[in-house]
């Protein structure tokens, strides 16, 4: 048994009794992290992570848990209610949850990415469920007048065996409100568990089946108008006039004018992006009628200037540059061969990778290169408005709702007290949803048409805005002895605009001469955290080079990661090592099991395998892929995970799923170009997503069994799967990819 | 504009739209039933995916004034409650993720299994793989989809 001390500098609970009689408990919990772990990409500072909610307990024995985070299909709605449900040992079927509104004082962080909500969260729901039922078993006994340790609870009913006495927690909760907090409490060992670890149905299953209004894009209001906006065409223009005649004279078109989403020359805030300032907008009443009208607008763009701003965001602050220019792929490829080439800023150094290389026997060199990716929710973005001078509501799909109201704040002049957020269901986020300029668009719209409004955008509207998984390249070398030992590593990677490399991660700690560099080119195109940022890349990269250097010292590509690992475990070279060896290994020596790794493979399929840490999680996957007809078809994948405690088990085995099917997806088809600036896809006819008959046949999930406290789900799983794809598409073809999306470089059949 | 009379999960509505509105819109802004999706527009993705006469077709892309007297069932009409088969079957394997696609993989799903009630692997990838799912949860929708083939009459 765990005993935790609630009342301290990082926690607190408050009880009150709530109106018409019952139990409500509000807690607060500011969460601790190292700094090798605070949300890995977005280096978000400490203040972030106080988590606070609260449990209901009424009369009628209704336990209603408030979401804190938005859900967009990790199903948060789900597990982090069970969280508090297992330590309050309640009956799950008398839980019912709603989705937080945005509240930063009631609920804290409220941030849906990085793979945070159950990390974050479990201590403090644990804490809270735990004290709530240590509240209720003193009711019971003030009630009884028996004393407290004699009081037990099992499925939301409180016992005294001796007298033979039972109650449910409805019946004491009002009681239970008058009662003191716990100073200490006691929560369960994992093996006690009988909620978490043990599967439930997604909470808002049958409002999804019956088709309920729950995403953003289903939100209506009386009076509400529909609007739509019109972005410049191509990156690096912007608007220089336009003739709106036309378009005013549709029927159901109610206004034409324009926006500025930003006052230039202000500062960039966090999850703030700068893709296109002024914005032509239409606004009407029906969407076709918008829809429509919108075609009839005649307008003129021109070149945008080169901008300087000051960046300030999660306690960085620095100058940015937007260059002007029309940027093409084409030329973007070349310009990243030549940056490779120049010096890089140095991220690690171990040893002496200079003398490695020079005294090498043997040096592999290779180069791996990945697109722009688009996000592609398949709820294109969207949000409601209503802003008076007075106040202001959002109504809509957003990840990050506490960097939102600062925005919002900041842009409208309103204190955060007169705005108010709903977070709906979304239909999808994968971190696009985290930035919310659409909110703010939204919002000035309403603003200035003086009437509640709905911003949607088309699909087309969706892909050619921006804020893409950046361009990467990355050069990897091994430098190899004469007798096959792997004696220096050197990563250099870079990216438009941002570098990939996690300099930190496994293989850095395992080779005792490492070095990691990392250069960025500036854009007008602009990107943001795409499931896994740069991890999505790194994974890919990195799980191809070790697979072929393994090949080049002639040992098989998992005894060679292990090899690595267990020099990393037992002799770390470095300090500074994000990952746990140890837990590596575990996934590793799991997966070769459950694959039945080095078993003879068919003629027709070929394995491949890569593994990946980030987001605090390990994964690894081993894909079986078949050619047919001429085209690469992942058939058979086994994974295997260790992100600690799994909360909700079937749900975790679909996000792996998931996860698996994504990562093929993106791999094999994923790629957005640019030609003068214009995006060159621009819907599902010309950027492939995988589609049903693409999935594989079957995907095993298995978990590492441990108590570890949870990590991450919705992200780890996914960068590795690239890297599996790629190694098995080596041993099927006989020919190395080195350029994503894989089919790209596929003969046509 | 122009008037029309519609038959959407067996109850007549009068509307009176543009002719070119896809029925898509008719459903979402005019007759404020949002279960039916809007992902491409352009016939790609299969969000909105309704019945017409029974067949699965994309509201997208459907003009209203290409509809006359065909009957129109949505994710809505399948069944309020969740009784249908395919609703039943998609709540036992807890299909979705972020649940925006289902309602138009559910009508395929339902077409499918009217037309073909006992559709092998090969059949259900082949008639399902106009619906597109980013999160990948193409796996749990054959499983459903087999699920309900079972309870099939």
């Amino acid at each position: 048994m765990e005993y935790m001390k609630t009342q301290s500098r990082r926690s607190f609970l408050k009880s009150s009794a709530l109106s018409g009689g019952g139990l409500i408990l509000s807690f607060t919990w500011l969460s601790s992290f190292k700094s090798a772990d605070k949300m890995a990409d977005l280096n978000l500072p400490e203040q972030w992570n106080e988590l606070t909610g609260y449990i209901k307990i009424t009369p009628d024995n209704i336990i209603k848990i408030m979401c804190p985070n938005p859900e967009f299909g990790q199903n948060v709605m789900t597990s982090l209610p069970m969280i508090i449900a297992e330590e309050l040992d309640a009956n799950w079927k008398n839980v019912v949850v709603e989705m937080a509104i945005h509240d930063n004082v009631k609920f804290g962080g409220q941030f849906t990415g990085g793979s945070q909500s159950v990390r974050t969260y479990w201590k403090p729901l644990r804490n809270a469920g735990a004290s709530a039922r240590q509240m209720l078993r003193e009711a019971a006994a003030q009630t009884w007048n028996v004393a407290v340790e004699e009081i037990t609870t099992k499925s939301g009913v409180l016992f005294h065996e001796k007298s033979g006495k039972s109650a449910n927690y409805g019946e004491l909760a009002s009681k239970a409100a008058t009662i003191p907090l716990p100073k200490v409490i006691k929560t369960k060992i994992v093996k006690d568990f009988s909620i978490v670890s043990k599967s439930k149905k997604n909470v808002e299953g049958i409002k999804i089946v019956t088709g309920k209004p729950l995403f953003g894009l289903d939100y209506r209001q009386e009076g509400m108008l529909i609007a739509m906006i019109q972005h410049p065409p191509a990156f690096g223009m912007k608007l220089k006039s336009y003739d709106a005649s036309l378009t005013l004279k549709m029927a159901g078109i109610k206004d034409v004018f324009t926006i500025k989403v930003y006052e230039e020359g202000s500062e960039r805030g966090a999850f703030e992006t700068r893709t296109f300032n002024e914005l032509l907008v239409v606004v009407g009443k029906t969407t076709w009628e918008v829809m429509n009208a919108r075609k009839k607008l005649k307008v003129i763009w021109e070149p945008i200037a080169e901008t300087k701003e000051i960046l300030n965001a999660f306690g960085r602050k620095q100058e940015e540059i937007t260059p002007t220019g029309l940027e093409s792929t084409i030329a973007q490829v070349e310009k990243m061969k030549e940056y490779a080439q120049k010096p890089a800023k140095l991220l690690r150094k171990d040893g002496d990778p200079e003398a490695a290389f020079k005294n090498a026997t043997q040096v592999i060199e290779r180069t791996y290169n990945a697109p722009f990716l688009a996000h592609n929710c398949m709820e294109p973005m969207n949000f409601f408005a209503h802003v008076t001078d007075e106040k202001a509501l959002f109504v809509g799909p957003l990840q990050a709702p506490n960097f939102a109201e600062q925005t919002l704040v900041r842009r409208f002049g309103l204190s955060a007290e007169k705005i108010e957020i709903q977070m709906t269901r979304m239909g999808g986020g994968f971190g696009r949803r985290a930035y919310p300029h659409y909110m703010v668009e939204a919002g000035l719209i309403s603003q200035k048409a003086k009437v509640p409004i709905k911003l949607i955008y088309t699909r087309e509207d969706d892909m050619t805005y921006g804020i893409y998984r950046p361009m990467y390249t990355a050069t990897y070398r091994a430098a190899l002895d004469a007798n096959k030992n792997l004696i220096g590593f050197h990563v250099k990677g870079g990216g438009i605009p941002e570098n990939p490399v996690h300099a930190n991660r496994f293989p850095a700690g395992a080779v005792d001469n490492y070095l990691a560099e990392g250069w960025e080119i500036p854009s007008n195109i602009t990107i943001g955290a795409f499931r896994a940022p740069r991890s999505n890349f790194n994974a890919a990269a990195e799980q191809s080079f070790l697979d072929e250097v393994a090949e080049a010292m002639g040992k098989d590509p998992i005894e060679f990661r292990l090899n690595l690992l267990k020099r990393a475990k037992e002799n770390p070279v470095g300090k500074n090592n994000d990952y746990d060896a140890g837990r590596y290994v575990g996934v590793l020596e799991l997966l070769k099991d459950k694959s039945g790794w080095g078993k003879p493979e068919n003629s027709g399929k070929k394995r491949g395998v890569a593994a990946y840490f980030c987001h605090n999680s390990y994964a690894g996957h081993v894909v079986d892929l078949v050619m047919k007809d001429g085209q690469p078809y992942v058939e058979h994948v086994t994974s295997v995970i260790d992100c600690g405690v799994v909360i909700n088990p079937d749900a975790a085995i679909n996000m792996v799923q998931g996860a698996v099917v994504d990562g093929i997806g993106n791999a094999f088809y994923g790629a957005l170009t640019h030609k003068e600036g214009a995006t060159e896809q621009s819907n599902f006819h010309n950027y492939r997503m995988i589609r049903h008959n693409e999935a594989p046949k079957k995907i095993e999930v298995y978990f590492i069994q441990n108590d570890i406290d949870p990590s991450g789900l919705g992200e780890p799983p996914f960068p590795p799967v690239f890297g599996a794809v790629a190694n098995a598409l080596y041993k099927s073809t006989g020919k190395r990819y080195y350029n994503q999306p894989f089919t790209s470089e596929q003969p046509k059949s | 504009m122009a008037k029309y009379s519609l038959k959407v999960n067996g109850k007549t509505q009068q509307i009176d739209v543009d002719p070119s509105t896809p029925i898509l819109w008719v459903l979402r802004d005019h007759l404020n039933m949002p279960g039916t999706k809007f992902g491409c527009g352009m016939a790609m993705c299969g969000a909105c995916t309704v019945h017409l006469n029974g067949s699965a077709v994309r509201s997208c892309s459907l003009p209203v004034s290409a509809v006359g007297k065909q009957v129109i069932t949505t994710i809505e009409g399948l069944s309020a409650n969740g009784t249908h088969p395919v609703q039943k079957a998609w709540l036992e394997h807890d299909v979705a993720q972020c649940g925006y696609c289902q309602s138009g993989q559910m009508m395929s799903a339902a077409a499918l299994l009217k037309d073909n009630p006992k559709p092998s692997d090969e059949e259900i990838d082949t008639y399902m793989s106009g619906n597109i799912c980013r999160c990948g949860t193409y796996l749990r929708i054959k499983e459903a989809i087999k699920t309900a083939a079972k309870t099939n009459p």
